[in-house]
């Protein structure tokens, strides 16, 4: 199998669906010549031309707003937020119009829409280049919420995002793009809705998203080492969520921890604790622990920015305060 | 739609009597629509909350008699007229405002969500200009697609001073894409007053679109000929590659806000003033020179379409409660 990096992956997913389809364009703040802040449109103006690799003013409510527009004319438009800070700019287009046109057409409408954006601290950025919003829109009924960490998982969904009749908000991680990892040798579209369970293990269930999947996996790894044993999930899509597979994992361990690098009120995992205590209540043996990032804006110093988010270490600890409630 | 059997041009400036009562027909059928809509909502029967229109009939009827069936348009808060200039029957509009499934947009969206795809309405809006990106966007794809057809957005004076406002048309003329912006301006963002909320003396408000350089048409919003030969010509200039145009026309909203509205904030007797010089279906009737009997003859054929309309709602189905989850997804 073929290895590519997380950055690698989108761009595949994306120059593939626009080889394949000519419904298919993406526009944004400079991902034409400069190929992106993030350097993952690189190549594809060379390739598809300035027609379909469109540069957009500084406009974010147009530019999810007239993804929208085309979009319901039969286009399947992907458009960039150059970071997920910005996305606020764009929340009437994305809660007030993309989420509601097909209820309040009484289903005459489809909005198939793909909005990709990325953020994610552990690099000095500050407060509004690194915020992790993903959970804000779970809470909108309509959209579709994505969240990949790997990638085989962000080029096989982003393809199935593009081709999903409904908007979907597709979240990147910023310090996922250099990883490495094997993807097929074709694309094959992972379905929107299924988790993936990475490591399997018996005492003790994390369910991680983005960054703090791979942070979880680290902190299995030293776990094991004490004895406990770590079966880590990605729900990999927070919007439809695949409950049946978290719920399962945690009849099976007794025991859940939530990770994710947003903070911790109000966050997927305050979701993802209420779900799982509706279905595994009866075979919990300790309160759910949630591993996020302190409720503060995340500072510039990087001796505080590290100390603010979370990271292997804060997963570790939360797994042993759960093994050790008998 | 009324329809006009002669084609007409600004270079001509005219419509044939038989375009401009067609013309009359169908304000007056806006009209009684929305007398009724008042009336029943004053008696109880539509749940939520209503726009009329009364007074800007003109401009809905000559905006949509210029455009194409497969022509695309984003409405407002205030849209029933709209909806039926594009060819919406009156009884799928007036069953939508009573809830019932056979409504206009199955009773999902109510006054200020109706849509209806086959006549190319993409939906009205309750978030004043949030139409608007989406006009982009419809007009991108027909750009894209070569295909000859224009997207036109409605909105208000008040619309022009959100951000939403400014990067529609600062996009849509960076691309050059075949919108058309159909300013109504009527002089008041609900109860604020122009003088309080535009930068611009009321009637100059078209110079927004120099500062896109933007093409700017202009018309007189109570002159329904004066509004169809506006938007034929925007229609021409924007199928022609030309770009996108801003459509002003200068209205007058003859009522509230809202159905309810007390008006606490505006002068009796101007307002009256502007009922006995702006309404434009007095206007019209005045330029066809209608007798008693030939306006008497076009109400009572309307109203009988508005009455029967009422009935039609009244007959329908109420959704089934659980059809709420029915189409949150596709």
């Amino acid at each position: 199998m073929p290895e590519l990096t997380y950055r690698e992956a989108v761009r595949d997913a994306l120059a593939l669906a626009l080889r394949k389809d000519e419904s298919v364009f993406i526009m944004g703040e400079d991902i034409a010549e400069m190929g992106g802040s993030m350097a993952v449109t690189q190549g594809l103006l060379e390739e598809f031309g300035p027609k379909r690799i469109r540069n957009t003013p500084i406009s974010e409510m147009a530019i999810v707003g007239s993804g929208i527009g085309a979009a319901i004319q039969g286009m399947r438009p992907v458009v960039e937020i150059m970071y997920e800070d910005f996305l606020t700019l764009s929340m009437e287009q994305l809660v007030n119009q993309a989420a509601k046109h097909r209820t309040m057409s009484g289903g005459q409408v489809k909005v198939p829409l793909t909005i990709r954006t990325q953020g994610g601290a552990g690099w000095s950025p500050g407060a509004q280049h690194a915020q992790q919003l993903e959970a804000w829109f779970v809470h909108v009924p309509g959209l579709k919420v994505v969240f990949p960490s790997t990638p085989e998982d962000v080029r096989g969904l982003l393809w199935s995002s593009i081709y999903d009749d409904n908007p979907v908000v597709f979240f990147e991680h910023r310090t996922l793009y250099p990883i490495k990892g094997e993807v097929p040798t074709e694309l094959e579209p992972i379905p929107l809705g299924k988790a993936r369970i990475h490591r399997e293990g018996e005492d003790v269930t994390v369910v991680a998203t983005g960054r703090l999947v791979h942070e979880a996996l680290q902190a299995a790894e030293a776990a094991e080492s004490e004895g406990i044993s770590v079966e880590v999930v990605d729900p990999r899509t927070l919007l439809p969520l695949d409950e049946e597979t978290i719920i399962g994992s945690v009849c099976k361990t007794t025991r859940c921890v939530t990770a994710h690098e947003a903070v911790v009120r109000g966050g997927f995992g305050a979701e993802l604790a209420a779900i799982i205590q509706q279905g595994a209540f009866d075979w919990l043996d300790a309160p759910i622990e949630r591993v996020g990032a302190k409720f503060a804006p995340l500072p510039f110093a990087p001796a505080m920015e590290q100390w603010v988010v979370p990271y292997a270490e804060d997963v570790l600890e939360a797994i042993r305060r759960t093994v050790a409630r008998s | 739609m009324a329809t006009v059997e002669e084609k007409a041009r600004p270079g001509k400036k005219r419509v044939s009597n038989e375009a401009l009562r067609g013309f009359f027909r169908e304000m007056l059928l806006i009209r009684r629509f929305e007398e009724t809509v008042e009336e029943r909502f004053r008696a109880g029967e539509l749940p939520g909350f209503l726009h009329v229109a009364i007074g800007q009939e003109a401009v809905a009827t000559g905006v949509c008699s210029a455009l194409a069936r497969e022509d695309v348009f984003a409405s407002t808060h205030r849209a029933h007229g709209h909806a039926i200039a594009k060819g919406t029957s009156v009884d799928k509009i007036m069953a939508e405002l009573y809830g019932k499934a056979e409504g206009c947009s199955g009773g999902y969206g109510g006054s200020m969500h109706l849509y209806d795809l086959e006549v190319g309405n993409l939906g009205a809006n309750a978030v004043v200009a949030g139409g608007l990106p989406a006009i982009v966007g419809a007009a991108l794809a027909f750009q894209m697609r070569d295909e000859k057809r224009v997207a036109v957005a409605f909105f208000g004076d008040g619309a022009t001073n959100t951000g939403t406002f400014h990067e529609s048309l600062n996009l849509a003329q960076i691309w050059k894409v075949p919108a058309i912006f159909v300013l109504e301006n009527n002089g008041w963002a609900e109860s604020t007053p122009a003088e309080q909320q535009l930068p611009l003396p009321v009637d100059q408000l078209g110079k927004r679109a120099a500062a896109f350089g933007m093409k700017l048409i202009e018309a007189d919003g109570q002159d329904v000929e004066a509004v169809y030969l506006a938007a034929l010509a925007a229609r021409d200039h924007a199928l022609a590659g030309k770009g996108p145009v801003l459509l002003h026309l200068r209205t007058f909203r003859l009522t509230g806000h809202f159905v309810g509205d007390p008006q606490v904030y505006r002068d009796r007797e101007a307002l009256k003033h502007e009922r006995e010089t702006k309404d434009p279906i007095r206007l019209l009737s005045a330029r066809l020179e209608l007798s008693d009997d030939d306006f008497a003859a076009i109400d009572a054929e309307v109203t009988a379409k508005v009455e029967a309309s009422v009935e039609f709602a009244k007959a329908g189905t109420d959704p089934k409660p659980e059809d709420a989850l029915k189409y949150v997804y596709a």
